[in-house]
């Protein structure tokens, strides 16, 4: 228990939050803790918990991405293009072709970070302004309806009936657990992950050690992209339909969602249980002041506030608190 | 004399101005209407927006900072500045309140500028962070109070603000011309801003020196707060309406001036003159090519390009610089 309040602080302390915050609204509200409500929650967050852990390896890289939202978009409207252009295709053409384009686009960015020596956050914004003019311009705007049948149809992998209605999961959230579970295997049980926490902790000491550097912007800018091409898949398997511009503007929140679950900007710091608990404590707030009554122009506010009150108890340190008083300070 | 220039304005103004030069040249050959007062004169009323915008963005950039809350907070003050005038009237309202509304929006804007600084100040918080934080925050609480809607309806007097000229120069260039210099003075002739450039370089090594850098801190985002509110007057004389999420595409836009007019992305280094020369650059493009009969958005993609290609320009001049320096 210890260990893990000191080798987690900020994912502790979200928890102890986030269990309150659980057990506040399952009290107030009797509509929370029902499976109905529980796997709504899942399934409406599972494409922005594909962004935060793809977004996470470029945090812990020690870099940042603005442009991944944007990216999503791209990759989207690429896919089902190309899609309906071989006259249908399936579940394992369209994933393919996701995660295909979506590491080409974080290759670009990793290219022009390392090949030209620019901090990822001039790139990233550059490439952010650069793929949604792009799009914007090829597409002049048009949403795809037209989805291929597959893939506008929704999957159920899971559902029962309760007294207030169905309970289900549905594919995405399948997805999500297999994009957490690779990330949480490349960054905790493979040399590549050492070598990425590494990186971003010091640069110049990784490469000192032997780390090529450029593999590592390129698997971390790369599985980003990776990240937010299956989730763009996702969110347009979702909504059925492909708009171009509406996936920008998100890459902030789930920024913010990130960077709350305890991943350091400026890197060698962050975990997917720390993902998974910024983007819960989002959602589980939104989700509660909508069953409290609250009006829904008043969620960001809140929101806002809870981030803000998150960062600014970010000394208290739960692990020095909780610890047997020791007399002496060797 | 170019070495004048260099050392009084910064090392990237001669390449801008080449750029500039270029950009100017090549649309003045092939758009037939760029070089008429016209379009020079729409390129005029539409600079002073983003331009100070990306101004309230320049002074946390240079203390090694972001401030991601510049629009809402813009739009906070502009709606605090409609809430006024709508008291006293709507269309019908006098200059007093307006004074008033004024005074009010830019207090809003330094307050919340105040309070973001404050809390990266004396807490240590990453400022990309807190100013996210602020940025949803504002948001909800703009369209917590607008219900997402727009207010409309000021004083005709207001029109003068936003599309007035005097003596020729339209009153946005005024007052943006009027921003910027008080920004380069402050940059480069006071104590703050010398203050503001060394904690972008290196907060410890400034504290230690004797300069209350967290109070310095402070400041720097509410002389930021403030110009937004400036700048959120300024859109709510333009559109004659105020809109929570009004400019909001213009967000990324002002740090990729910034960057492009030269400031450092860590902090430490930046000028208020190159970054002018940037906004010039981009609005210029933007201009042009919506003169050929591009749109909106495809100047937003060059505008992107354009930062990467300079950039590659300057690791390359970097690169030639070095190898010279082996040589000799």
């Amino acid at each position: 228990m210890r260990d893990f309040l000191r080798a987690y602080p900020a994912e502790a302390k979200l928890l102890a939050v986030l269990a309150l915050l659980c057990a506040f609204l399952s009290i107030a509200s009797p509509q929370f803790l029902t499976l109905v409500n529980l796997t709504s929650l899942l399934n409406n967050n599972a494409v922005n918990l594909i962004w935060a852990v793809g977004l996470l390896v470029v945090l812990i890289a020690g870099g940042i991405d603005i442009s991944f939202a944007v990216g999503a978009s791209v990759v989207q409207y690429l896919v089902v293009s190309a899609l309906i252009g071989m006259g249908g295709g399936g579940w394992a053409v369209g994933i393919a072709l996701a995660m295909a384009f979506g590491i080409g686009l974080g290759l670009i960015n990793a290219a022009l970070i390392h090949g030209f020596r620019i901090i990822s956050i001039v790139v990233t914004i550059s490439t952010f302004n650069a793929f949604f003019g792009l799009l914007m311009f090829f597409t002049s705007g048009k949403s795809i309806y037209s989805l291929p049948d597959w893939l506008s149809r929704p999957i159920y992998l899971w559902e029962l009936q309760t007294e207030i209605g169905w309970a289900d999961i549905r594919l995405p959230v399948a997805v999500m657990a297999a994009c957490l579970f690779a990330t949480w295997f490349l960054i905790r049980r493979t040399t590549t992950g050492r070598q990425l926490y590494a990186f971003g902790d010091n640069p110049e000491g990784a490469r000192r050690a032997g780390i090529n550097i450029w593999l590592m912007q390129a698997i971390a800018f790369g599985w980003c992209g990776m990240m937010a091409g299956i989730a763009g898949l996702m969110q347009a398997h979702i909504t059925k339909e492909v708009v171009p511009n509406a996936l920008i503007g998100r890459e902030l929140d789930v920024l913010a969602a990130v960077v709350l679950g305890g991943a350091r900007l400026g890197g060698g710091r962050g975990s997917v249980l720390g993902c998974v608990l910024g983007v819960a404590l989002v959602a589980v707030a939104q989700n509660g002041l909508n069953l409290l009554g609250v009006s829904p122009y008043a969620f960001k506010m809140v929101v806002g506030i809870i981030i803000l009150a998150a960062i600014s108890t970010s000394n208290i340190d739960l692990a020095t608190m909780l610890a047997p008083k020791r007399r002496d300070r060797e | 004399m170019m070495d004048r220039i260099k050392h009084a304005f910064g090392p990237e103004v001669p390449g801008l101005l080449g750029f500039l030069l270029l950009v100017v040249m090549v649309f003045g050959v092939t758009a037939p209407n760029f070089l008429t007062a016209a379009n020079l004169g729409s390129i005029a009323f539409q600079l002073p927006e983003l331009g100070i915008l990306t101004l309230a963005m320049l002074i946390p950039i240079i203390s090694g900072g972001f401030n991601l809350a510049i629009i809402y907070t813009a739009n906070m003050a502009g709606l605090t500045l409609a809430f006024v005038l709508m008291q006293f009237g709507g269309a019908e309202a006098g200059v007093g309140p307006f004074l008033l509304g004024t005074v009010l929006a830019l207090g809003v804007g330094a307050l919340s500028g105040a309070a973001m600084g404050a809390v990266i100040a004396y807490i240590g918080a990453h400022p990309i962070l807190v100013s996210l934080a602020m940025m949803i925050f504002l948001r909800g609480l703009g369209e917590f109070l607008t219900k997402g809607g727009d207010i409309s309806g000021f004083p005709p007097y207001l029109a003068t603000l936003g599309h007035g000229s005097v003596i020729g120069i339209p009153v946005p260039l005024i007052l943006f011309g009027l921003c910027a210099l008080a920004w380069h003075v402050l940059l480069t002739r006071t104590r703050h801003g010398f203050a503001a450039r060394m904690i972008g370089s290196n907060l410890k090594a400034t504290a230690y020196s004797g300069v209350h850098a967290k109070r310095t801190l402070v400041l720097i985002y509410t002389l930021s707060g403030v110009m937004c509110a400036i700048a959120g007057i300024l859109m709510l004389s333009r559109f004659n309406s105020v809109r929570v999420g009004h400019g909001e595409a213009l967000l990324l836009v002002t740090v990729l001036a910034c960057f492009l007019g030269g400031v450092d992305p860590f902090g430490g280094f930046g000028r208020v003159v190159p970054v002018v020369i940037a906004l010039v650059v981009l609005q210029v493009l933007s201009s042009g090519l919506n003169l050929l009969g591009a749109n909106q958005h495809l100047s937003t993609a060059v505008w992107g390009l354009f930062l990467v290609g300079v950039m590659i320009l300057r690791w390359g001049a970097g690169r030639w610089k070095e190898r010279q320096r082996g040589r000799s």
